[in-house]
């Protein structure tokens, strides 16, 4: 069964990324955290298509869904100043 | 090429339309029904297209929006996002916003 832990390092392979964290149990639905300093300047469709894209296959064949929450590093430092 | 023309004609056609499996009343997906509830809350009048009746438009709108699943949402002819986006855009107004403009 695909594992959290699978879709983590696979985007982090692909992917620059600050924080990543993705969950999920069933094995097809996970939900996905990303922070990335590259989403800077980036519309919402265009830091969700780097992500698919980082995933390659796997978003054609394992995953089913992936719900996700893309974020920029600048936006990131701010929220943990709060 | 087909495929692609007629995806196009969908979109120029439909000033709101949402591609997704199943219907508004019966959504064979959760994220199809989340799309739903959020274009139905926004008070707008919108079309959908099941992708589960025709594979052809299944695979060819991913290809043509380079987005890998549905349900996809189109806004007088341009590919908004899929239901992350689309929710996160109700939620702060965006949605509204963009569907009230001329």
């Amino acid at each position: 069964m695909l594992l959290p832990s699978q879709i983590e390092d696979v985007i982090a392979a692909n992917l620059d990324c600050d924080f990543i964290e993705v969950k999920g149990d069933d094995g097809t639905h996970f939900e996905a955290t990303i922070v990335s300093p590259f989403f800077e300047d980036k519309s919402m469709i265009e830091q969700h298509q780097m992500v698919y894209q980082a995933l390659g296959d796997m978003m054609k064949q394992e995953i089913h869904a992936l719900s996700m929450k893309t974020i920029t590093s600048e936006q990131w430092k701010k929220f943990n100043k709060l | 090429m087909t495929e692609n023309l007629k995806i196009k004609q969908l979109i120029d056609d439909n000033q709101v339309l949402l591609f997704m499996k199943g219907n508004p009343k019966f959504p064979q997906c959760g994220f199809s029904s989340l799309a739903c509830q959020v274009l139905d809350a926004c008070g707008t009048k919108y079309e959908t297209f099941d992708v589960l009746q025709d594979p052809d438009v299944r695979e060819g709108i991913k290809l043509f929006s380079n987005w890998p699943t549905i349900p996809q949402l189109y806004i007088k002819g341009e590919f908004v996002g899929g239901s992350d986006i689309i929710k996160e855009m109700y939620e702060s107004g965006e949605l509204a916003k963009l569907i009230s403009q001329d």
